[in-house]
């Protein structure tokens, strides 16, 4: 997890075409400037993260169902429940599935775990279009490599 | 009235906070009730899941866009209740039912 570049996900654990689902992990950095404001004293890692880590992880399930020619963008947060507090150092499970493939857009349900217990979850809009410039599409091929994104689905 | 246009006026009335009696079968969704692209795609999930379709948005908004078709086809409310009429049957007609 790079929080200065919003890469929050580290690796695709399991993706799963045939069920809509997709299981990553996202390891919280030990520092960051951010811990040092969001508290001092007491660093948790800040609920908006959270739910940007759960719409990552959703639309790398997306993206694999739009066979990467079409490109996420969060659209809307239906609901965001923040259950537990995550702490620097920690090891963030993030599984998320589809709830509904509509014309342009997606709803898709998320959930982060720590050790196999809930910390929050969220029900999340991305509405997708095609890829507005070779540059993002470059870039995603680049992170989608980096974080194990199955290769056979990214097509040229 | 058809049932169709009651339950898609309550289902803009309650996603958009638009009273219910403003809503009339010749509301345009956009000029007249002011609804916007994303406050519409509510609405289309809200649509797919009560009548257990897909509405085309993509499709129509490319319509829109090149010239094939005008807003009023799709987004006045007493025409898209007929398209959704046609998705309904399209859809009963593909399962059998």
């Amino acid at each position: 997890m790079k929080l200065e570049y919003f890469q929050l996900i580290d690796r695709i654990l399991d993706l799963n075409m045939e069920e809509k689902t997709i299981t990553v992990e996202a390891q919280v950095p030990t520092e960051s400037t951010i811990f040092e404001g969001h508290f001092p004293g007491y660093p948790i890692m800040p609920g908006v993260l959270l739910i940007e880590a759960m719409a990552q992880a959703s639309g790398w399930l997306l993206l694999s169902l739009l066979k990467f020619e079409r490109m996420p963008f969060l659209a809307a947060v239906k609901e965001a429940k923040m259950r537990g507090f995550v702490a620097p150092g920690e090891t963030l499970t993030v599984e998320a599935n589809i709830v509904h493939e509509g014309s342009g857009y997606a709803i898709i349900d998320a959930r982060i775990k720590v050790g196999g217990k809930l910390r929050c979850n969220s029900t999340i809009m991305l509405s997708h279009v095609p890829f507005p410039n070779p540059a993002l599409r470059g870039h995603m091929d680049a992170v989608a490599k980096r974080i194990g994104f199955p290769q056979q689905i990214v097509t040229p | 009235m058809s049932s169709t246009f009651d339950q898609v006026a309550t289902i803009i009335a309650e996603t958009c906070d638009i009273p219910r009696d403003t809503i009339t079968p010749d509301s345009h969704a956009i000029d007249d009730l002011g609804i916007d692209s994303l406050d519409f795609l509510d609405i289309a999930f809200a649509i797919d899941k009560a009548f257990g379709i897909k509405l085309p948005l993509e499709k129509w908004t490319q319509e829109v866009n090149d010239g094939k078709a005008t807003t009023e086809q799709y987004f006045v409310l007493k025409n898209l209740c007929a398209r959704i009429d046609e998705l309904v049957a399209a859809s009963k007609g593909a399962t059998g039912a």
